[in-house]
């Protein structure tokens, strides 16, 4: 059972209480990109078997979107935290390096902060 | 359809009462704003609650239910009242308020093992130390979305969506159902 700490009302959410939102940090393409970005944009999703981003809402309690941090293989959780960026915070990626150094995510990965 | 009201079962371990309807409104907007802490708290005489807490004395009351809304309670008869006044001390502000009495039910449940009829349906940690009086969650009861909180260690107040006021009934009756009490808090 996954258990989320929602970073707007400071629940401690088990999965039932959440919704969840598939991969997080997408660039939403539009009007002017080219079709490969398109394509990517509608059908390409991350499956890594590791460290993952996702977007989570809190369904049934304050309703706000997240995001989190975790591990697809053994559901750790490395954080929680707003739904208003682009990117990971240096606290989370700080985070998931020290348990799993060496870490990348798309562009994303442990030397950003490094 | 006809209309559910006053459903009451009283032998289980815990007695599960619907309320008459009460005035609730739905306001969104900045909860640090001087204004929209005035309004709420002089149309329900009770404090300003922090974070994942209720306060609410009779029909009276505010409930915290996300960093960027609460939900103010009144007498039901007060409600056009109450609009207006928020209305009117809310002008200019970016806010929004609903009246969503009609769309709500509430019920009190009454009882030593009141904690345990909500634990058994709701993914809470009710341990007293974790969830006093005033304490105040947002959730599922069930399948369905409700919120509650104590009133005092014996009492609890419940409110879900009207659609589903059977539902949430029969399960609360069947989790107090007498001699199911597990005696875990
Ligand atoms: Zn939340």
């Amino acid at each position: 059972m996954l258990i989320l700490h929602c970073p707007y009302c400071g629940v401690d959410a088990e999965e039932t209480e959440l919704h969840a939102g598939g991969q997080a940090h997408l660039t939403r393409e539009t009007v002017g990109s080219d079709d490969e970005a398109f394509e990517d944009y509608l059908f390409m999703r991350e499956n890594p078997k590791g460290v993952h981003f996702e977007r989570w809402r809190h369904a049934s309690g304050c309703g706000k979107w997240f995001h989190a941090a975790r591990c697809t293989t053994t559901l750790e959780v490395f954080g929680t935290y707003s739904a208003q960026t682009t990117a990971p915070p240096r606290e989370i990626c700080d985070a998931i390096s020290g348990k799993r150094p060496g870490w990348s995510w798309k562009t994303f990965s442990a030397r950003m902060f490094s | 359809m006809s209309e559910v009201q006053g459903l009451l079962r009283s032998d289980g371990f815990v007695a599960v009462r619907q309320l008459p309807l009460r005035g609730m409104i739905t306001v969104k907007g900045d909860l640090s704003a001087t204004a929209l802490k005035n309004v709420a708290t002089g149309l329900s005489g009770v404090d300003f609650p922090g974070p994942r807490e209720c306060n609410c004395v009779g029909d009276n009351g505010i409930a915290w239910m996300a960093p960027d809304e609460i939900l103010l309670m009144v007498t039901h008869a007060t409600i056009p009242d109450a609009m207006a006044k928020v209305a009117a001390t809310l002008q200019g502000q970016h806010y929004l308020a609903a009246d969503v009495s009609d769309a709500r039910t509430i019920f009190e449940l009454e009882g030593a093992g009141v904690r345990e009829v909500i634990a058994k349906l709701a993914p809470v940690d009710l341990a007293p130390d974790v969830f006093p009086p005033s304490a105040f969650r947002r959730t599922r009861l069930g399948q369905v979305p409700a919120a509650f909180w104590l009133k005092d260690n014996q009492t609890a107040e419940l409110i879900c969506f009207r659609s589903v006021t059977q539902y949430v009934f029969d399960i609360l009756t069947h989790a107090a159902r007498a001699n199911t009490q597990v005696s875990y808090f």
